[in-house]
This record gives C-alpha cells, structure tokens and sequence, in this order.
C-alpha cells in the first residue's frame, strides 16, 4: 500500500476521486485500487501469509466443531466446563473492549473533545470486542441457535447470566449504533448519521449502565463457585468490583495497543490530525489507566485483608498471583506513571501493553488456570480448542484492519466537496455536539473514567 | 434530549426496583425446602461397593452401556464423578484403613435451594414439592454455568452429541417412579439397605437417632442436613466427611446469598446512573457554551 501511494495513488478518504468522479462502493471497498492492484498488495503484505496459514489449519477445524461436537473440538471436561472460547475469549475479550463507553463518556458526557481523534477507533475497539466475545461464545455453547431463548422462550431473571446476555445483546446493538456514525459517512447516508448522532447522548449513558453491569456480572458470575476459584482470585463482596475496575485500564490500554499498532502499520491510513494527536490522547488515555489500575491494584489488597487471606500468598498459587499482580498491574502502573511525567512514549506504550497482559491473565486465571485448585489434576486445553481459539482471534485482526483500511475511523472523510455540489441544507442542522465546541480541558483528564 | 433522558432514567428505574423486588424474592436464602419433600438418607457404613445403584440407574435412565460391566471392581482406582452417561458413581475411600474402605455412592444431591436452578439463564431447572431438581432439556442452551455453579459438581454435559447436546443429572427418577410416590430405583435395588427413602424431615430424625444409639459406629454429623441451604439426599459415616470425598468447606448458606450482592447492586446502577451521568453531562455543557471548537455549526440540539 505505502509503495502504491508512492507511485500516486489517491487514499480513498471522500466520495469522490480526485477528478472528482464519485467513488462507488466498489471502489472504496477496493480502497480505490483496481481488483488486480488490490490483489497485488494483499498478496506482498507478509502478515497475510501468516493469517492464511492460520486459516488453512484453523477453519476446517472450527467448523469440524459443528460437524463433530464439543467433545471433539475442545476438552470436553465436566469439571472445566468453559474452557478457552470462554475463559480466553469471553471474559478476557469483554474488559478490553470497555474503551467503547470510556472514550464515549469522556468525549460526549464530560465534553472532554480532546480526545475525539481516538473516540471513533475506541468505540470501534467495543464493538469488535464484543461481538467476536459473542462469536466465542457461540462456538462455546452446546446449541449456539438457541442463545435467543433467554430473551424470548424462558427467562430465568435471577441468574446473573441472564443479566450478562440481555446488557451484552442491548449494548452491542447500542455499539453498533455508535460505531454506524463512521459508516453511514463512508457510506454517504448523511440522514443516518444525523439521526444517529441525535440520540448519542441516550446511548452513550445507556453504554455506561449496560458496561457499569455486565463487566460486573461477568465477575459476579463466578460468585456461583465460591469453593472452586481459588481464595486470592475470588471475593464474595469484591469480585464484580474487581472485574468492573481491572475493565478500565484493561480498554484504556486495549486503546493504546491497538492505535500503536495501527500508527506502526497503517502509516498511509491515519491522517495528520490522528497524527499529531496521538502522544498527546495516549498521555491522557494512560492517565485513566493508572487512576484504574491504582484503584484495582488497593481493592485487590484489601480484599485479601477483608477476608484474611495472606497466607494463601505463600504458596506456589500465592507466586502465580504475586507475578500476575506484579508483571500485570504493578509494575504497568509505575511504568505509566513514569512515562507519562517524563513523556517516555515508549515507556507508557509497554506499560499499556503489560496491562493488557495482566488483564487476560488475570480473566484466564480466574476462569481456567485456578479454577477447580483443590482438585488434583489441571486441565490442559487440546490442540483443537487452541487453533480454534487462535483462528477466531485471527478473524478478529482480518476483521478490524478490514475497517480501519476503510471506514473515517484514524481519519476524517472529507464531506466539504459533497456539500457544496448538493445542497446547504445538509448540513445546517449539526452533524453532532462533538464537533461542534472544541474545548480545552485539562485539569481533570485522570479523572474522567474513575468519578 | 434533556427530557427524554430524565423520562428514561425514570422508567428503567421504576422497572428495575420492581426487578429487583423479584430477584431478592428468588434470592431469599431462608428456603428450608418444601414441608413434603422427599430424599434419601444415605449411611456409608453400610455401604459395600456392590455398584448395584449404577446398575439400577443406567436401566432406569435408560444410559449407554458402560466401558466396563456393573461387576467391575477396577473403577475404584481412581475416583470418579458423574456424568452424562452415568448419573451415579460409587467411590472408594480409606483404602488401607484398618477398619476396611469406606464406599459413597455420588449422584446429585437435590439441593433445597439449587445453585444450578439459580443459575441458570433459561430457567430450565425446577424444584419439585416433592424435593427433585428436574430439568428442561428442550431450553437448555448449553452454556453450562450449572456445572460451574454446582458445589457437588455433579451436572454432565453431553459433550459428543452434535445436534442436542443438554445437561444430564439425577433427578431422583422423578418422571417414571417419583411421580407415584415410589422411591427411586438407585434406592429400591439396595441389598444392604444403605439408601433408605422417605420425607426428608423424618430422615434426618432417623440419622441422628442413629448416631446416638451408635456414637461408635457413626461420626456425629449428618451431611446434607445444613450444607449449601440443606440437600434432600444425606450423609452418614464412619469418619470426618473430607476423609471420604466431601467438601467440607461448604458454607450453609445456600450458592445465591453469595450473588446476592451483586444483584442488589444491579437496581441501584440502573436507577442512579442516568440521572447522574445525564446530569454531570449538562452541568459540563453549561460551562463550555460560550465556547465554539473547530466547527462552527450550531448547538441548538441540545438545549
């Protein structure tokens, strides 16, 4: 792609060419390239052998899973029964895609505008976040067609899973909406976006309940099992708390990662305003983080206080904790802190990247590796359920470049050449409250997340 | 937009307390079980490990046939759990004991107040009057937050079905004898009288009558009478009940009251959150309205 710009190829980031044609949608879906030019670059594009290979081994495995069942696919265990899909994908993926409605209160709610060069892509990071926790999940579950029936068939409301399905079915609906704002531009639906962006504030504070909740029941759901998570993972009165709070830095850092990654890769995507912008937004982002991970890392060691359980430190799961503890969330928070006074960029980017880490370790422990610690034998995944697991994760990274590539999500699309061949009057009643008064807030950046 | 969100809040507000009413009336956690209910007193002392229960349980429940014959006495080398095609397992403890192993059988233990029922996002689990916790199939999606829930890990999944796989349990032979008032099979096969049915009030009388005319025999402590809310199928023996196999840990709490928490949390989120973030939204607005950022279109849709 960088060589193509090079040789005076136009990025598609308006409707129209460069002699102003409009562009059709096949053309931006082709990112303005001819079907052979885009072939050409898909295949020097080196990540891309790799993702075949992982497709090539892993998508005739995960759809054997449908053909063969579960007990051929994944462990088949009854004493482990979530395995990776879940333990990996579901509880690991959800609090990183907790950006959507962080970045979505700071920017609509606290009128924090600073930050709304990354809103779009943190909103994007909810969205696929979620749905491919779905897309886990339904590999997961015995009858995937049946996941409406706790909305439809039989209720059962005093279940926390009943809970977790109806806010995560509700606030992916409410991010798609969110996200359908860059769309609806590429798209060139401008009523759409309009209407959308009216009701932004309603979806974003019903995004802050839905988030508030689920990212807790996913914790409270293992307050079913008390004697099965082991003590230092598990807390009667703390767990959804301790799910909800690690959720914060772990989207926030989620945030981070990815726009790191898409400056690195995407240079000829982003635009000089995603550009420019970056330090700055990853400074505040990290900010949040450490107000999050010194919160989480306080009501973690309280917990152990509350229910006296210093003693299970020392014992080899007593080590297991103290490195997820320390690798994952300690020394994250001093490396941001420390970053960001000395405005060491690449010390903040390692200390989100170590968050990350920390924040699906800590899912995978609580799920999988000490779940079940007073039973003898662990339980080590099959191959199967690995590739499955990887391949699924493979399609998460085709699916979000396949967006970033083309949606106004690193960059703005340019409307002004639209407005003036059409007519004024589309754009008189205000495309939305974001754009329209820029404000110079920095006193409370740490706070916006935790207040 | 400000008066659409304050009628919002309202609503979910006003829906959720009602809500939040039913789910603290489910979560009650003082249930002692329906007065009629049924169970099983189970005295592992009389037990011999004849596995005539299993037997009994695979032809009542009309499971595959075994790996191995109901005679087969090598299973006992290494403990086993039930599953999909076995709701009853009996497991050898105290193997070099000098007063012989200690035998117990395992099958679901008919909590009174289930953590499996509560769990369970489609309601498919019932408590019946007559103490069984039966379940739906025909809803059960398979996410199998019941074996995660479950104390007693008893629930199995039927892993290797591709079309239907359910949940699978004991249900204490509930459609084909409990109905009629008969006991379960597990119960009548019993040559050595160890399983002995009847209403669970009476048998718990029973088990600690006969810990007090035997004090030597029996260790004193009835299994089941108070763990997890109290279960309908309890335990005598010989020695403390973590030698053979038992959680000892449990609480007498039933499962929920440890969600309780949480979902008496939920109303309040769904109540104060609107109305506070809505509000802060505005208040911030007010601020900055004399301010205009790069676009100059007009802030007329929020006031």
């Amino acid at each position: 792609m960088k060589k193509m710009i090079q040789h005076g190829l136009a990025v598609v980031d308006s409707p129209y060419t460069e002699s102003g044609e409009k562009r059709s949608v096949m053309n931006k879906l082709l990112l303005g390239l001819t079907p052979s030019q885009y072939l050409l670059q898909a295949f020097r594009n080196p990540f891309n052998w790799i993702l075949a290979a992982i497709f090539a081994v892993g998508l005739p495995i995960l759809i054997g899973r449908f053909f063969f069942g579960l007990s051929w696919a994944t462990s088949g265990s009854c004493d482990y029964p979530w395995g990776l899909f879940l333990g990996f994908g579901l509880f690991a993926m959800v609090p990183l895609s907790s950006s959507g409605f962080q970045l979505g209160t700071a920017c609509e709610i606290f009128g924090r505008h600073d930050l709304e060069p990354i809103e779009r892509l943190a909103l994007l990071n909810g969205l696929l976040g979620y749905f491919f926790a779905v897309v886990y999940l339904l590999v997961d579950l015995g009858q995937p067609w049946r996941l409406p029936y706790p909305m439809v068939v039989s209720f059962g409301p005093a279940a926390v899973l009943f809970l977790v399905a109806w806010h995560v079915a509700t606030y992916l609906s409410v991010q798609v909406l969110e996200v359908s704002t860059s769309f609806f531009e590429w798209i060139g639906f401008p009523a759409g976006k309009q209407a959308v962006r009216r009701i932004t504030l309603g979806l974003t504070v019903s995004g802050i309940i839905l988030s508030t909740l689920h990212q807790g029941a996913l914790g409270a759901l293992f307050t079913y099992a008390p004697g099965k998570v082991h003590p230092l993972w598990y807390s009667s009165s703390f767990q959804w708390l301790h799910f909800f709070v690690s959720s914060l830095p772990g989207g926030l850092c989620m945030v981070i990662t990815v726009s790191t990654i898409a400056a690195k890769t995407m240079t000829w995507r982003r635009d000089g305003r995603f550009q420019q912008s970056l330090d700055r937004i990853t400074i505040s982002l990290a900010k949040g983080a450490c107000m999050g991970l010194a919160t989480y890392i306080t009501i973690k060691l309280i917990a152990i206080a509350h229910d006296n359980k210093w003693s299970y430190i020392d014992s080899g799961w007593g080590q297991w904790f103290l490195l997820e503890i320390i690798l994952g969330f300690m020394l994250p928070l001093v490396l941001m802190t420390y970053g960001v006074h000395t405005r060491k960029m690449p010390v903040v980017r390692m200390g989100a990247f170590m968050t990350v880490f920390g924040v699906v370790l800590n899912r995978v422990n609580t799920a999988i590796i000490t779940f079940n610690w007073k039973l003898p034998e662990r339980e080590i995944p099959p191959w199967r359920e690995v590739v499955i697991s990887l391949t699924i994760f493979a399609i998460y990274i085709v699916v979000y470049r396949f967006i970033l590539y083309r949606l106004p999500i690193l960059y703005k699309w340019k409307m002004q050449e639209e407005v003036v061949p059409a007519t004024e009057a589309v754009r008189a009643p205000a495309p939305g409250r974001r754009e329209t008064n820029q404000v110079p807030v920095a006193s409370y950046s740490g706070m916006t997340k935790l207040d | 937009m400000k008066r659409r969100n304050f009628l919002k809040a309202c609503l979910i507000g006003g829906t959720t307390v009602a809500l939040g009413k039913t789910n603290k009336g489910w979560a009650s956690g003082s249930f002692e079980g329906y007065p009629e209910a049924m169970g099983v007193l189970v005295d592992t002392t009389r037990c011999v490990g004849c596995r005539s229960c299993e037997a009994a349980c695979n032809k009542e429940q009309s499971l595959p046939e075994p790996d191995t014959s109901f005679d087969d006495k090598s299973v006992f080398e290494e403990p086993r759990r039930p599953t999909a095609k076995a709701y009853t397992v009996v497991n050898e403890y105290e193997k070099k004991s000098p007063g012989g192993p200690v035998y117990r059988k395992m099958q679901c233990n008919h909590c009174n107040e289930p953590a499996c029922l509560t769990s369970c996002f489609v309601n498919a689990y019932t408590k019946t009057k007559e103490g069984a916790v039966i379940y739906n199939s025909k809803v059960c999606v398979g996410c199998r937050n019941c074996m995660i829930a479950c104390p007693f890990n008893v629930p199995g999944y039927d892993y290797d079905s591709v079309t239907n796989p359910v949940i699978k349990k004991c249900i204490l032979c509930y459609d084909t004898r409990l109905k009629v008032g008969k006991p379960p099979a597990c119960v009548e096969i019993c040559p050595q009288e160890a399983l002995t049915f009847g209403h669970r009030a009476d048998l718990i009388k029973l088990a600690h009558e006969r810990i007090r005319a035997n004090p030597d025999r029996y260790y004193d402590h009835v299994y089941g009478e108070k763990e997890v809310g109290g279960t309908s199928w309890l335990y005598l023996s010989r020695t403390e009940f973590d030698k053979i196999g038992f959680d000892t840990t449990l609480n007498n709490e039933p499962i929920i009251s440890n969600v309780k928490d949480f979902l008496g949390m939920v109303p309040m989120v769904l109540s104060i959150w609107p109305a506070l973030f809505s509000g802060i939204h505005l208040l911030s607005k007010h601020d900055t309205q004399q301010e205009h950022g790069h676009d100059t279109e007009s802030t007329q849709e929020d006031r």
